[in-house]
């Protein structure tokens, strides 16, 4: 950590290696490294923003997402400045749990939130957050989870005995971790920390009544007011980099909740060959563009399984950085399937970015399964595996 | 820019055929390696490059250009690249009224938009300057990616008039290249992409095709790479010349090999 807090002081060498953007001088983009160096913002003061650290592949920073098991099959966390899309499930159970996470993760290491939804209030959201589990009960709970779990999985496997020494997903929680934090779902999170928390909220039905006077683009109105909404807060208060006195530097943790669904007036979720066809992959574009040039993470939710047109899925897939994709077990075949009958779905890693990299980099673990237990989210890999030689 | 593929297309950068439309393709895999190949290889060429990067930003292929032994500043500064970053632009057009009409313009329209603004920009980095002496190769322009513009609302058929347009301008008049990536959706269903990639694979004359494996994911073999030789504008009774190679990208390089004779296998 030492090495990376270190600028050199030739900032516009041939030997530099950060892009000096010309108005903003801040940009998520820093390589970790004595030859690292930013124009007027030290690198030494990015590196120590809390809640995050730089990943061992490319320097780059990340944001923990709340879940530690997704972090590390993510690459260690969520990059900033990118996107993380997540393919709701079928009914929307466990979807709003992931973004939940990711929100108090926020809360917890003092992050900046900007919670939009069409649906709720972002006030009754952010009541409904799971407490986090401070480190010394932490232990003991997870403990209580864990245990319950060995005790089935004891017995030995007579024929596949080589599977028992896969490893398991889920870590234990290391005592007095900065990144990355447990939380107990079945208990709401505590109402100071929520208070002493800063965040945004945009709830559409209150927003849309003004009119707009922009003129008429291919963008829907919500879309357009819920990004200017996002680039207002960034400028304000200084994620981008334009308040150079601002002392500490701070990451905004931006959640859109069911984005594309017909409340925020877009029909791609209704019909094949609909009008608004390219709304929600502008939107994206644009919300690339403002996430890049700012000290922010955006986790979305889209109801995928409901967008009619499967050209619109991939060139949203494309437009987002990091998808991940849950699928339940409600309703369908596999409920009743005795491979799936210690797990409540399958979670599929479609996507990771690969920033400031050639390297083509692939989640290794390709069959995962989620459970929703009383107090936790576990993701593990499920029934027998073969690895490719 | 790698070696072996440098190779395998039988380029250096100090013979680099001009006049030539180059297509990149990707299917199932990330074929942004390739851009990058093009990318550090004209700059060591010695071309004016003008890249239309809409996809990432700067820093990102400034980094992995060091990686490749070029620098995206110094070329930008001393003028061989002139680099447009969609993702800044984009923000600077939506949220802040320009005056004159900039590159990106078609993002305020309704309709399915026009490119023209896009051309005048590339024309404007490209065009020779008029002392008569020829600091750089020839102009190169490359796009990535193509696709993106379809999801941003430009109707198929404005993104092959933009091709045209810098094809007549940049191959022709100039005698420089054109290098740009589309992605291929595959089974997702994508007329407009589908339209776009066969117009442009008719018209070019050299098409690289990242896919990944048809047997799935697998650690030491990223995809498989195509490549076809093609002559567009002579009717020919030969076929065009193609090779697949499979590759591994690393962390500076890309090996290549023939199929299934990774090393990892053998």
């Amino acid at each position: 950590m030492a090495a990376a807090a270190t600028c050199s002081t030739g900032t516009r060498s041939t030997g530099s290696v950060v892009a000096a953007a010309s108005r903003n001088s801040v940009t998520s983009f820093q390589r970790r490294g004595p030859r690292a160096s930013g124009t007027d913002s030290g690198c030494s003061r990015l590196v120590s923003i809390a809640g995050t650290r730089p990943s061992v592949r490319n320097g780059q920073l990340l944001v923990s997402t709340g879940l530690p098991a997704l972090d590390q099959l993510l690459g260690g966390g969520l990059a900033v400045g990118t996107v993380l899309l997540i393919e709701e499930d079928k009914y929307n159970i466990y979807s709003p749990l992931l973004f939940k996470y990711f929100l108090a993760e926020g809360i917890v290491t003092g992050h900046t939130l900007l919670v939009a939804s069409a649906k709720e209030d972002p006030a009754d959201i952010l009541q409904e957050l799971p407490a986090p589990l401070l480190d010394d009960n932490c232990k003991k709970e997870c403990d209580e989870d864990i245990y319950n779990h060995k005790t089935e999985s004891n017995i030995k496997m007579k024929i596949a005995w080589r599977y028992q020494l896969l490893p398991k997903m889920e870590a234990r929680p290391v005592s007095s971790s900065r990144f990355g934090h447990y939380y107990d779902v079945s208990k709401r999170i505590p109402q100071e920390l929520i208070e002493a928390s800063k965040w945004h909220g945009f709830f559409l039905p209150e927003k849309i009544s003004s009119t707009l006077n922009l003129e008429p683009c291919s963008l829907s109105h919500s879309y357009i007011k819920l990004l200017q909404f996002i680039q207002n807060i960034i400028y304000e208060e200084g994620f981008d980099g334009s308040n150079p006195q601002k002392k500490q530097k701070n990451i905004l943790r931006i959640g859109i909740q069911n984005l594309g669904s017909p409340l925020w007036g877009d029909d791609i979720c209704w019909t094949e060959n609909c009008d608004s066809n390219h709304s929600l992959t502008k939107f994206l574009y644009m919300l690339r563009g403002l996430l890049r040039s700012s000290l922010s993470a955006c986790i979305i939710t889209v109801p995928t399984h409901l967008i009619q047109n499967k050209a619109i899925i991939a060139r949203v897939t494309n437009l987002s950085d990091t998808v991940v994709g849950l699928e339940s077990f409600i309703g369908s075949e596999k409920e009743t399937n005795p491979l799936y009958k210690d797990y409540h779905g399958l979670i599929h890693i479609r996507q990771i970015p690969q920033l400031n990299n050639l390297i083509y980099d692939v989640s290794d673990v390709k069959d995962l399964a989620f459970k929703l237990k009383r107090k936790l989210f576990t993701i593990e890999h499920w029934g027998l595996h073969i690895r490719p030689i | 820019m790698f070696p072996e593929l440098n190779n395998l297309l039988n380029t250096t950068p100090d013979q680099t055929e001009q006049g030539k439309l180059t297509l990149l393709c990707d299917a199932k895999t990330d074929g942004s390696f390739l851009v990058h190949h093009f990318l550090s290889f004209y700059l060591k060429a010695n071309c004016k490059v003008c890249f239309v990067a809409l996809i990432q930003s700067f820093s990102h292929y400034n980094i992995v250009g060091q990686k490749l032994g070029v620098s995206l500043t110094t070329a930008r500064e001393c003028g061989q690249l002139v680099f447009l970053e969609g993702l800044k632009s984009a923000v600077d057009v939506f949220f802040r009224p320009q005056e004159e009409p900039h590159p990106l313009q078609f993002l305020r329209e309704a309709n399915s938009g026009n490119l023209q603004p896009l051309y005048e920009f590339v024309q404007e980095a490209l065009k020779p300057m008029d002392s008569g002496e020829a600091a750089w190769r020839c102009p190169v322009l490359l796009v990535d990616d193509l696709s993106v513009l379809l999801s941003l609302g430009v109707g198929a058929v404005a993104v092959l008039d933009f091709i045209h347009y810098c094809r007549a301008t940049v191959c022709r008049e100039w005698k420089g290249n054109v290098v740009a990536l589309v992605h291929d959706s595959g089974d997702a269903e994508d007329e407009e992409n589908d339209i776009l990639l066969n117009g442009l694979g008719h018209q070019s004359h050299l098409i690289l095709r990242a896919e990944g494996l048809a047997t799935g994911f697998c650690k030491d073999v990223h995809g498989q790479l195509r490549i076809l030789w093609r002559r567009p504008s002579e009717p020919t009774a030969q076929r065009d010349r193609s090779l697949t190679y499979q590759y591994k990208i690393q962390d500076k390089n890309v090996s290549f090999f023939a199929k299934g004779m990774s090393p990892a296998v053998l």
